[in-house]
């Protein structure tokens, strides 16, 4: 995302703000410069790479499943201070959709940051209230008998979809199945297909 | 932030249990910080999973010492709540101990 370059006023009250916590001892400027990094290197191609191997392998699927935090720690993910990590499994018959109606509550640590339509007041109000209407924006109908689950985010844990494997990526390795998945689908607005690339429009 | 050194709150309701969101509305009165969306509020809702206890976030936005709190996971159909939705559809909503009773 193109940024202003910060205002000196800004930077000048940042180094104060550092120093007062350093002085403190509430933080090291080794802390924050860590945590700058872990915020910098997540992306969505973390929380791919896990819906990928939950694919190919039940033992990560199950661990997933039940632990998302240890899972995505088994990914070489620092878990260390992020909320705990929560996994929906979508079925044949379940499709879920993820929203945080209150701010912008996202699985950072897996999908790095929040895309803006996530954050819009549009998206957060409608989610909850007229899902479907939503999805069908995105190009996303969901099969006939298929349920639809929103998940509003309200405190303490991320969340995050496991969505179904396509048909047509029998044999596929990890590595191409990770490729097609994108942000959007493990937040529930899109489904993965064989045939469509992974970036959106 | 430092969550209260005590042992973890034991769980009032289990999973599969009827509840009912509180109907309060006490942002009204006093300025507050709630995780507890407005459109849930007297809401039935059945209970799917216990997802721990963690400081309360209303005593923690004031710098108030935070005790821990049950956290539940709470399925909501999402018709009623709107008047309008598909049968069947479902609302999955994290909501604290405090503000359910029994339904």
């Amino acid at each position: 995302m193109a940024s202003k370059a910060p205002r000196p006023e800004s930077l000048a009250l940042l180094e104060k703000l550092v120093a007062a916590l350093a002085r403190r001892g509430l933080v090291t400027e080794a802390e924050i410069a860590e945590r700058q990094a872990a915020t910098e290197r997540a992306s969505p191609e973390t929380g791919a790479r896990m819906v990928a191997r939950a694919w190919v392998d039940p033992a990560y699927r199950a661990l997933l499943l039940r632990d998302g935090t240890a899972a995505a720690e088994a990914m070489g993910v620092a878990m260390a201070g992020q909320p705990p990590l929560g996994v929906l499994e979508d079925t044949e018959r379940l499709h879920h959709l993820v929203v945080c109606t209150l701010c912008s509550c996202y699985p950072r640590a897996v999908l790095g940051y929040p895309p803006h339509w996530y954050k819009s007041a549009a998206y957060r109000a409608r989610a909850v209230r007229e899902p479907r209407a939503v999805l069908a924006e995105w190009g996303t109908v969901l099969p006939e008998g298929v349920e639809l689950r929103v998940v509003d985010s309200t405190a303490d844990y991320r969340w995050m979809v496991l969505p179904l494997r396509p048909a047509g990526t029998e044999g596929w390795s990890e590595a191409e199945l990770a490729a097609l998945l994108h942000r959007d689908h493990l937040v529930g607005v899109r489904l993965p297909s064989a045939g469509r690339p992974a970036r959106a429009a | 932030m430092s969550a209260a050194a005590a042992a973890p709150p034991r769980p009032r309701f289990a999973p599969g249990q009827r509840v009912r969101v509180r109907a309060a509305y006490p942002e009204r009165i006093a300025r507050l910080h709630l995780r507890t969306p407005h459109y849930l509020r007297g809401r039935p809702g059945t209970v799917q999973r216990v997802l721990g206890s963690f400081p309360n976030p209303e005593a923690i936005a004031f710098q108030r010492p935070a005790e821990p709190r049950v956290l539940y996971h709470v399925l909501f159909d999402q018709p009623p709540v709107w008047g309008e939705g598909a049968p069947g559809d479902t609302l999955l909503v994290e909501i604290f101990e405090h503000w359910l009773e029994e339904a």
